[in-house]
């Protein structure tokens, strides 16, 4: 089994599927997940029982995927379902969001922790206004990698011209929106039914001799191992067992939190904000192993030279970054509460590990998800995009979103439910 | 530019990254909830997190006390383990038990053999009440079961701890939202995205001690209804559990536990993996999911799982 010790030593990639209704995603999950041999036998007893149930020949993959009662009930997806595979190389994990027009709230939600896209076509159909939906949301929220899957060929006989020409299509509109030159983009034919082109190559697209779509995701950057961003640490908690019965702990002062970007060793300089207090790296923990060095996305306990009073919420970065506290922020938002949003409110914004109230300054226009046009409007409702400012009562600590995807994030929250009903991406 | 700095880093592995994740996820309980808790059974789950839990907050004490809702069917050797790793670990262990809920009467069996596993959304809720925490951290895992899917990594509870699966926060990029109001709950699950592999390979790289149930021993069993089924097991109150039935057999075999719970609803499977690293291996090449093999009350019905959950159960 070289397969599991070599796991070890790989990496994991979160990615998403989008597509219209009947589309395929389901589909092509089920494929993934059956094909790389992780449908165990007793789920596909139980799912073939319920396709023969519903009078069906073949054992529908959807089913798989296809989670809560209600959905079964009605056969459809309703929120963003998380799955996992691994291929011995890399583990996945796969966010399924649905494609119905009012679910913009939902694609956004698997975008946000989303390193790559597959964006379904059905071959039949060629690029929709709903191809273009997706695309602009997975562009809005930043994600680098789009795989354009052009799904159910084996209803076009497999034809080559028909590929191509959706391939042109989907280019010149990714042209316009200026998508093109920002991304990468791979195209490939495939059906998720028949399984062609997914795991398995099979014979009926001799005419393509790019990657299959696992051969892309093997080979896909993993999270956070593409940029060159500035080191961000959001302190989470600090931890000082100075009540404790050993007395070298008495002064033990540990910062502890997630490197959202860049990375730290000891003795570097470090300033913590908003306060602007400096000091120097003494150690770097992760429980009781002691690092020279941290990168991205560990999450470790930092110890400084001094004796700084620091708390949740502040931000420990390298001295002499471009980063400053700001009392102001305009940023894309997307609205994901029943109830729209009101600009007389107050509201609470979480970034990172910090929290501010915060009121709509101005709404400078609405995004159409559709045509992209901008729209005036003084209010925002569910699954609505549009770009705010907001006014803040304490400073935060923010990147542009382009730039760094943890820092400039934050979601947007109700007191009064405590739901979360916003999504903004710092312009 | 002054501080632009190069990142040529490798990828973390995925057992690191999973790993930090469920730190973070931690530390955002400890840094958002008044009074969390975090339920532990001795289970492999709870165990990983617990080593989670020490890697989070060392060396400082847990920013939570440590509980079992006990069903008083649960293997002596489970208990005895729970018991050592949370003396060992010097942290607070609450224990609350489904009898006592029996005895006061919120908790009411059809029959004296039915799984008590339902009832411990009950004694759950009890002690929710009674401590008045705001937040339980489980050990459960999306892949476990369809209806876990969806499910948030801080999931919403309701004053009648119901989880409603249409009403909930959704959940962007790191950003989790734990906040209540009084009388609500939210259950924060740190090991949502890792499967039965990446347990049993973390629980391997960490060298990681579990009750011995959980390795291939000698059990008399019995197969009803196609799941092999442990019978006259001894209780820790000195009851005997499990009565074979008439027409029954008694098979002596060689099984594991690959998930530890109510005696009365959870079957072995039959292995000779007696160390770790064989289990991981067996895992790799099963052929049957975790609950399938091993939860007989599971398999009532597709949708059985979800209507526990909207009744409280973790
Ligand atoms: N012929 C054909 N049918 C497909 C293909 N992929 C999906 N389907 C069918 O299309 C329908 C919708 O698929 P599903 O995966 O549920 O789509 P979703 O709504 O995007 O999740 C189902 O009946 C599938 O069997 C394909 O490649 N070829
Ligand atoms: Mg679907």
């Amino acid at each position: 089994m070289s397969n599991v010790t070599k796991q070890h030593n790989d990496s994991l990639l979160r990615f998403m599927t989008c597509g219209s209704v009947d589309d395929g995603k389901s589909t092509l999950i089920g494929r993934l997940l059956f094909d790389t041999k992780t449908i165990l036998a007793d789920t596909l007893t139980q799912i073939s029982n319920t396709s023969k149930k519903r009078g069906m020949e073949a054992v529908d993959l959807s089913l798989l995927t296809d989670g809560l009662q209600a959905e079964r009930e009605q056969g459809i997806t309703i929120d963003v379902a998380y799955r996992y595979f691994s291929t011995g190389t890399r583990k996945y994990i796969i966010a399924d969001a649905p494609g119905h027009e009012q679910y913009t709230r939902n694609m956004v939600t698997a975008a946000s922790t989303a390193n790559l896209a597959i964006i379904l076509i059905d071959a039949r159909r060629g690029v929709l206004t709903q191809t273009r939906r997706h695309s602009y949301l997975a562009h809005l929220v930043g994600i680098q990698h789009i795989v354009v899957a052009v799904n159910k060929m084996d209803l076009v006989n497999y034809d080559q011209a028909t590929y191509d020409k959706i391939c042109a299509d989907y280019l010149t509109f990714a042209n316009e929106i200026g998508f093109a030159q920002a991304r990468d983009i791979k195209f490939l034919p495939m059906s998720a039914l028949a399984g062609d082109m997914l795991v398995d190559r099979l014979d009926n697209m001799p005419w393509y001799t790019g990657e299959t779509l696992l051969e892309i995701l093997e080979s896909a950057p993993a999270a956070h191992t593409e940029g060159d961003e500035e080191f961000r640490f959001p302190v989470q908690f600090v931890c000082r067992p100075h009540a404790s019965a050993d007395a070298d702990l008495h002064d033990f002062r540990g910062f502890m939190g997630r490197i959202e970007s860049g990375n730290i060793a000891v003795g570097d300089a470090v300033t913590v904000l908003p306060n602007g207090y400096q000091s120097k790296v003494k150690a770097i923990q992760i429980g009781d192993e002691q690092l020279r060095s941290a990168q991205t996305e560990q999450s470790v306990t930092l110890l400084l030279e001094d004796e700084i009073d620091t708390s949740r919420g502040d931000m420990i970065v390298k001295t002499g970054s471009s980063i400053e506290p700001v009392k102001q922020i305009e940023a894309f938002v997307c609205w994901l509460s029943e109830t729209p949003l009101s600009p007389a409110r107050t509201y609470v914004i979480r970034h990172t590990t910090r929290e501010s109230k915060a009121k709509v300054g101005t709404i400078a226009y609405k995004v159409d998800v559709n045509t992209l046009e901008e729209q005036a409007t003084s209010d925002l409702k569910m699954n609505d995009i549009a770009r705010i400012t907001f006014k803040l009562a304490q400073p935060l600590m923010v990147d542009s979103y382009s730039a760094n995807r943890a820092t400039g994030a934050f979601i947007v929250i109700d007191e009064s439910t405590n739901n979360t009903v916003g999504a903004g991406m710092i312009v | 530019m002054l501080n632009k700095e190069k990142t040529n880093h490798q990828p973390l592995s995925h057992l690191d990254w999973l790993e930090s994740e469920a730190i973070y996820i931690l530390r955002e309980v400890a840094g958002q909830c008044s009074n969390p808790v975090l339920l532990f059974s001795g289970g492999k789950d709870s165990l990983c997190i617990l080593r989670l839990a020490e890697k989070a907050f060392r060396p400082g004490r847990f920013p939570f006390p440590l509980m079992h809702i006990d069903t008083g069917h649960n293997y002596q050797e489970v208990i005895d383990f729970r018991d050592q790793r949370a003396a060992e670990l010097g942290e607070r262990l609450i224990v609350r038990s489904v009898e006592d809920s029996m005895k006061r009467g919120t908790v009411v069996l059809k029959s004296a053999d039915e799984s008590r596993n339902k009832h411990q959304s009950v004694t759950l809720l009890e002690a929710i009440e009674e401590f008045g925490f705001d937040c339980c951290i489980g050990g459960a895992r999306r892949d476990e079961e369809k209806a876990r899917a969806k499910e948030r990594i801080m999931s919403f509870r309701d004053e009648f701890g119901q989880w409603d699966p249409k009403n909930q926060r959704p959940e962007l990029w790191s950003l989790y939202n734990a906040r209540s109001h009084k009388g609500e709950n939210i259950r924060a699950f740190p090991i949502s995205n890792w499967t039965e592999m990446d347990v049993w390979q973390y629980i391997e790289r960490e060298k990681l001690q579990l009750p011995s149930i959980y390795f291939a021993h000698q059990r008399d069993v019995v197969m009803r209804s196609g799941s092999i089924v442990p019978v006259n097991v001894p209780l820790v109150n000195g009851e005997v559990t499990n009565p074979v039935k008439a027409g029954e057999e008694i098979i002596n075999m060689q099984v594991r536990f690959r998930t530890v719970g109510d005696i009365s609803c959870t079957a072995p499977v039959i292995s000779d993996a007696d160390t770790v690293s064989k289990i991981v291996l067996e895992t790799a090449t099963s052929t049957i999911t975790e609950r399938g093999a091993t939860r007989l009350d599971d398999q009532t019905s597709d949708a059985s799982m979800e209507q526990r959950k909207k009744e409280g159960y973790f």
